[in-house]
């Protein structure tokens, strides 16, 4: 059925679709209209659901992680701060395998206090085991938060779909909301629950002579991730005539690109108009739709016969530079210059990305803050 | 699927028990005859290493030297001072 | 008949959280799952691989024992189980760190039986100050010194605190009378809705005692009135033990180690708050 709604609600309406059992969330802005949505549809019988309206983004992950543990699909969405201060159970529900998806409407972090879009929230919480994913559009949040479910559940890893705030969150746009999962996303059937017929154990202590191989298999089945994703794209595109990039990353203008410019999330878009409206050929975008796990193998791929690069991102890893970029810069043996904008809100213009491609055929690698105020 | 390494790290139930806490003893307690199986000890072992049999129509309680750490409760906790102690050899 | 905490536990020999579970354990029977917030019991019981739980137990971290039972109950109830869900956690993951978790489980009405026990420190991580350290105690953040009595405070007043949030079954027990936990643990479970059990937990090492006076010293807080047994059922208090004749609280203190360098006007001051406790209890 296509609708224009609110990505928000797009969102609310693929977790109805995956049917989570416990719902455990803790408001907080531009999260709120998902949590606001999904609360009516359990009021009103749509949603066949436990609502817990929980008193911190930490119990929120806590509950979901004692539902989930029990033996029952669960949901929690959360930004910024939330995210931050659920950042330990982050951690305890990848380390325990608990097959979560979350949805992150990307925020800024505090301080000073901003409620408006960038990745300072998804980016300080990178190393916690998560798979992150990051989407374009309202239609991609709905599909990918269904994918999620299948994704988590395959891997025993939790997966957090990121939208960016406002942008996303609270725009309308057209979607197309399948009329059920059945066929794609079946029942929710794990092996190791609490249950009293067969007693065991979660969530122990691991002295030094243990605790290491855990995180050695977090680590190789975080990385297995990346072909269970790339088939769930290509699955979900069977069922429902949707499909992004190959899943790990989608290219936009590439055939004769001689660079390229790096990016997630809704902004791309805004990329893809200026490269179609100036007609630019020389310079493609590769959006990164998986960041973690690092699709490091595309990425260099993509990149073997460009002579530079760009990374825009709405991120700062303090003291070193983009987090985007140092990952990039990891595998990438050229030039790639790193354009941090867009924190706090602020918008990326026309005239920017314009700016930022001139820069890219420069061919250095500096760090550049877009539109900055500040002196050199 | 590293069977040593369960995903998760989750464990069998009740599996401690490959841990032979008994070493830890200085002093061990030793029911004498005085006791009479009212089972107060049983109550308070922190370890559950008590129990009451019975021998001869008798009961009696009986200690589980594998995993008694050798705290003394049952000495001070029995009503009838049947509960001695020496020191582990 | 089957151990619920089996054999091999790590726990210090008098351990007085051991001998609750035992106790607790014996009262519920296998049809649970315990949660359990990070703490002796947690690490003293769960070291990969080894596991002395006979039962489904989960320990997720320190702060959120409420949140994760809340969860552990909402799922049971979607899948139509009616297991008992018992969550266990020190005073330090109740009265500190895990106090906001605990009032949401109880704000929220979820069926869980909280069980408290109470060393009067965080004693897992080394015998430090909590809010349930009593006035006076010398614990490794409140020594005694020059400028310190020892701990400045007198005990969070848990059980009024959760009393007043209507908690439908709020109770204090203590190891030194067992059958008085278990009863109160089995009368718990036929109540729908959080229930609180608070259990005194005198722990050899933290207040300075030999292992084998655990249980003495848990009579004695009972018989000096340092410790009231009561239960409170929908705003109605019931104490369980009065004592004819209160014992000095001297005879209490004197026993623990952690208490040795009080003065006379300390000690009095402990008295002078016990009566004046037991007369509030006895106007409630």
């Amino acid at each position: 059925m296509k609708k224009v709604i609110e990505g928000s609600h797009a969102v609310a309406e693929a977790v109805r679709l995956c049917a989570p059992k416990v719902i455990a969330a803790y408001p907080i802005t531009p999260q709120t209209h998902i949590v606001e949505r999904l609360s009516k549809m359990v009021a009103d019988g749509e949603l066949d659901s436990e609502f817990l309206c929980v008193e911190s983004e930490h119990s929120a992950m806590s509950a979901c992680i004692g539902a989930q543990a029990t033996g029952v699909r669960t949901y929690t969405a959360t930004a910024s701060q939330g995210l931050i201060l659920m950042h330990e159970m982050l951690h305890v529900a990848s380390g325990m395998r608990l097959p979560i998806v979350m949805n992150v409407a990307n925020r800024s972090v505090s301080s000073p206090l901003s409620i408006w879009n960038d990745w300072l929230d998804a980016m300080a919480v990178r190393n916690s085991g998560w798979v992150q994913l990051f989407v374009e559009s309202s239609q991609e949040a709905l599909d990918t938060t269904i994918q999620a479910y299948k994704i988590a559940e395959t891997i025993h890893l939790p997966v957090m779909v990121c939208i960016d705030g406002f942008y996303l969150s609270h725009t309308y746009e057209p979607v197309d909301i399948p009329d059920t999962v059945a066929g794609y996303l079946g029942d929710y059937k794990p092996k190791v629950v609490l249950d009293p017929k067969n007693p065991i154990t979660q969530g122990m202590m691991a002295g030094p002579k243990a605790f290491q191989e855990f995180k050695e298999q977090q680590h190789r089945a975080l990385l297995s991730a990346k072909d269970v994703i790339k088939n769930e794209n290509s699955e979900f595109n069977k069922k429902f005539s949707r499909i992004y990039g190959d899943g790990l990353v989608e290219t936009y203008n590439m055939e004769s690109a001689d660079y390229a410019i790096i990016s997630m999330g809704s902004v791309c878009g805004t990329i893809k108009h200026i490269l179609d409206e100036k007609k630019i050929s020389d310079i493609g975008l590769i959006r990164i739709k998986t960041y973690r796990p690092f699709p490091n193998k595309e990425i260099i791929d993509l990149t073997k016969n460009l002579k530079a690069l760009g990374v825009l991102e709405k991120d700062i890893s303090f003291g070193i530079g983009g987090a985007l970029w140092a990952d990039v810069k990891t595998f990438v043996d050229k030039p790639v210059s790193n354009f941090i904008g867009g924190l706090g809100g602020r918008d990326i213009q026309i005239e920017d990305i314009v700016k930022i491609f001139e820069t890219i055929r420069k061919e250095e690698e500096n760090i550049h803050w877009v539109g900055s105020q500040l002196k050199k | 699927m590293d069977k040593k390494f369960n995903e998760g790290a989750w464990a069998e139930p009740g599996t401690s028990v490959k841990n032979k806490t008994g070493s830890w003893r200085t002093f061990k307690p030793i029911v004498t005859d005085r006791c009479v199986g009212c089972g107060t000890c049983t109550k308070f072992c922190p370890e559950g290493a008590i129990k009451i049999v019975e021998k001869n129509g008798k009961k009696k309680a009986e200690i589980n030297y594998d995993y008694c750490k050798g705290c003394l409760i049952c000495l001070k906790e029995c009503p009838f001072k049947a509960i001695e102690k020496e020191v582990e050899k | 008949m089957k151990k619920l905490l089996s054999f091999g536990t790590r726990s210090c020999a008098g351990c007085p959280a051991s001998l609750a579970v035992r106790r607790i354990l014996e009262a519920v029977g296998d049809n649970v799952i315990v949660v359990n917030g990070t703490s002796c019991l947690e690490v003293t019981t769960t070291q990969y691989p080894l596991s002395s739980w006979n039962v489904p137990y989960i320990h997720t971290a320190f702060e959120c024992t409420g949140a994760v039972a809340s969860g552990v109950e909402s799922a049971l109830k979607k899948m139509g189980k009616d297991t008992h869900v018992v969550a266990i956690a020190g005073d330090g993951g109740t009265f500190d760190i895990g106090l906001q978790s605990l009032s949401g489980m109880i704000d929220r009405g979820h069926n869980v039986l909280y069980i408290c026990y109470d060393n009067e420190c965080y004693a897992n991580t080394g015998l430090q100050r909590s809010s349930a350290t009593p006035y006076g105690a010398a614990t490794t953040t409140s020594p005694p010194g020059k400028f310190s009595i020892g701990n400045k405070t007198f005990k969070k007043p848990i059980v009024q605190m959760l009393a007043a949030q209507k908690v439908p079954y709020v109770a204090t027990a203590s190891l030194a009378y067992p059958d008085d936990l278990e009863r109160k643990v089995k009368k718990a479970l036929t109540i729908k809705g959080p229930k609180f059990i608070h259990i005194l937990a005198p722990c050899p090492i933290s207040w300075r005692f030999d292992s084998s006076e655990t249980i003495r010293v848990a009579r004695l807080a009972v018989e000096t009135g340092m410790w009231i047994l009561c239960e409170i059922e929908n705003g109605k208090i019931k104490i369980n033990v009065t004592p004819s004749e209160r014992k000095p609280v001297k005879d209490y203190l004197s026993l623990q180690g952690r208490f040795k360098h009080l003065k006379d006007e300390d000690i009095k001051k402990i008295q002078e708050k016990v009566d004046d406790d037991w007369k509030a209890y006895k106007k409630y």
